[in-house]
């Protein structure tokens, strides 16, 4: 079955009304249906979710050297802000669930397919 | 005598073509292995017809043809040997059915190419080319790009179809509402390119056929009736649009002894269904007011104020500037033409680029006497025109000119 990526993306400084404590609860509520249902369907493979992109570094090689650099591969306003790895029957079905899981918390969803799994 | 021959077979591929691809697709899954092997069984017919004659049933011959060497490849490659179990278990020994499940093929191939996660223009591109027939040239000429521009767009997009398995099939009831306007935007573009370009009759053809096929598979979607009556409707008066000599005759100038009585009658009867189940959308109101037109004996007798009734009801669902425009149009007709240019000289700023625009207005003009100033606005819609009998029509002061 083939394999698609969900990354959540999180936009850095988006003009939003701050969540009250009742939207926050209702939006974790939400999501915790989404992969409940997930896992049940036999849809989740693995998700996680990430710190801010202020966390992250970077490492490359520059001539024989290895640079470390603070800070995310790419200066933007927007991150990965966690993904899920889910197998779908197709683009349909991994559209939907991302439907699912947008609806919950509001934030951008894109959905990719790998290029080959395992268990293709 | 063989160059005759060979439009007439590029004619038959053309109106096959949509109807093989999609039964290949639908056998084997891939839309790369179905166009080759259907443009293999085109290089075969161009090669036989001419001296053997056309086969009792030419689609049925393409088809079977197409599928038997795309068969033939897939037994080459064992990678794909999956596929070919497959495809012989479905495809059996007898040659392919009309009808029924074709139909559907072609319905599912329709909602492939016009999924909401390729780009609106792709979505019609890749019908036109899939299944319309057109070839990536025609397709390119028709949306003013370069060729090689329309052909990579079009490999990504089945690139696409392809990784992220876009699927073949008709979605469920409930998913409609998302997925049903674009493919009533495509069939209704594609017809459209087909009546402005007079390089491509056939398309007109094509969508009239795409309409039925939704119609009758979505009986219960009264916007797909009313894309089908709008066509019928519009089909109706193809023929009195063109003057012998090959100049266009506007609406209000036509033979209308030359529409065609059939069509209209079928489209009466589909908007009058609509009408009963009161569940109007732009497509069935333009098919309406389209319907009013065809009502009237001579021009002269239009019921326009009933059509400007339904425009306000269509501005109502879609407040376009085009809706807009075509509004006013109509009020000019039933108040005079004082009145239709106040409204439409609103428009300037959203429609300036647009050629209808200027030619409305530059009629209004004449009909109030303001010659010079008409003059200035037919040159400004001709300029903006594309070529063809309506910007011939429009250079010429909105005068069929003479020989």
């Amino acid at each position: 079955m083939p394999h698609y990526m969900l990354s959540v993306h999180s936009v850095e400084g988006q003009a939003r009304e701050p969540m009250t404590e009742e939207e926050m609860r209702r939006s974790h509520q939400l999501l915790s249906t989404v992969e409940e249902e997930m896992k049940e369907s036999g849809m989740w493979v693995f998700s996680g979710r990430l710190h801010e992109a202020d966390t992250a570094t970077v490492v490359r090689t520059a001539g024989r050297q290895t640079v470390t650099t603070d800070g995310p591969f790419t200066e933007s306003k927007d991150h990965l802000g966690g993904f899920y790895v889910i197998r779908a029957d197709d683009l349909d079905a991994a559209l939907a669930l991302a439907a699912k899981v947008t609806a919950a918390i509001d934030t951008p969803i894109e959905v990719r397919p790998f290029a080959a799994t395992s268990e293709e | 005598m063989i160059e005759e021959s060979r439009d007439a077979i590029g004619r038959i591929f053309r109106q096959e073509y949509g109807r093989s691809l999609a039964m290949l697709i639908g056998l084997f899954g891939d839309i790369d292995v179905a166009e080759d092997a259907v443009q293999e069984a085109y290089a075969l017919a161009l090669d036989k017809w001419p001296t053997d004659g056309l086969p009792p049933n030419p689609g049925g011959w393409i088809t079977t043809t197409a599928r038997n060497r795309a068969i033939d490849r897939l037994r080459r490659r064992t990678r794909e040997r999956y596929l070919l179990g497959e495809a012989a278990l479905l495809a059996g020994d007898g040659p392919p059915q009309e009808g029924g499940d074709m139909s559907d093929d072609r319905l599912k191939l329709i909602f492939t190419c016009c999924h909401p996660a390729l780009a609106a223009e792709t979505q019609v591109a890749l019908t036109l080319r899939l299944l319309g027939g057109l070839s990536t040239e025609q397709v390119a000429r028709s949306f003013l790009v370069a060729e090689p521009a329309m052909a990579q767009r079009l490999v990504r997009a089945k690139r696409k179809i392809k990784a992220a398995r876009i699927p073949y099939r008709t979605p469920a009831v409930h998913e409609l509402p998302d997925r049903l306007p674009p493919v009533l935007a495509v069939i209704y573009l594609i017809y459209t390119t087909g009546h402005s370009g007079p390089e491509e009759p056939g398309l007109c053809g094509e969508a009239i056929r795409l309409a039925r096929l939704l119609a009758a598979l979505m009986p219960d979607e009264p916007e797909v009736s009313g894309l089908l009556a709008l066509l019928l409707l519009i089909e109706s008066r193809r023929a009195a649009r063109t003057r012998p000599d090959g100049s266009l005759a506007v609406l209000g100038e036509q033979d209308r002894d030359r529409w065609d009585r059939g069509l209209i009658e079928e489209g009466h009867a589909i908007v009058r269904r609509c009408l009963a189940r009161d569940r109007p959308g732009p497509y069935q109101l333009q098919a309406a007011i389209n319907a009013v037109h065809a009502d009237a004996a001579a021009a002269a007798d239009t019921d326009w104020s009933q059509i400007v009734a339904l425009y306000d009801h269509l501005y109502a669902l879609t407040p376009t500037p085009v809706v807009a425009l075509n509004r006013a149009i109509a009020i000019g007709e039933a108040h005079g033409p004082a009145t239709a240019l106040a409204l439409i000289d609103r428009l300037e700023a959203e429609l300036g680029q647009y050629y209808p625009f200027h030619a409305a207005r530059a009629d209004l003009l004449r009909r109030l006497n303001r010659y010079s100033e008409a003059a200035a606005a037919y040159q400004r819609a001709a300029a903006l025109a594309p070529p063809g009998a309506e910007r011939d029509f429009l250079h010429h002061g909105g005068r069929t000119p003479r020989p």
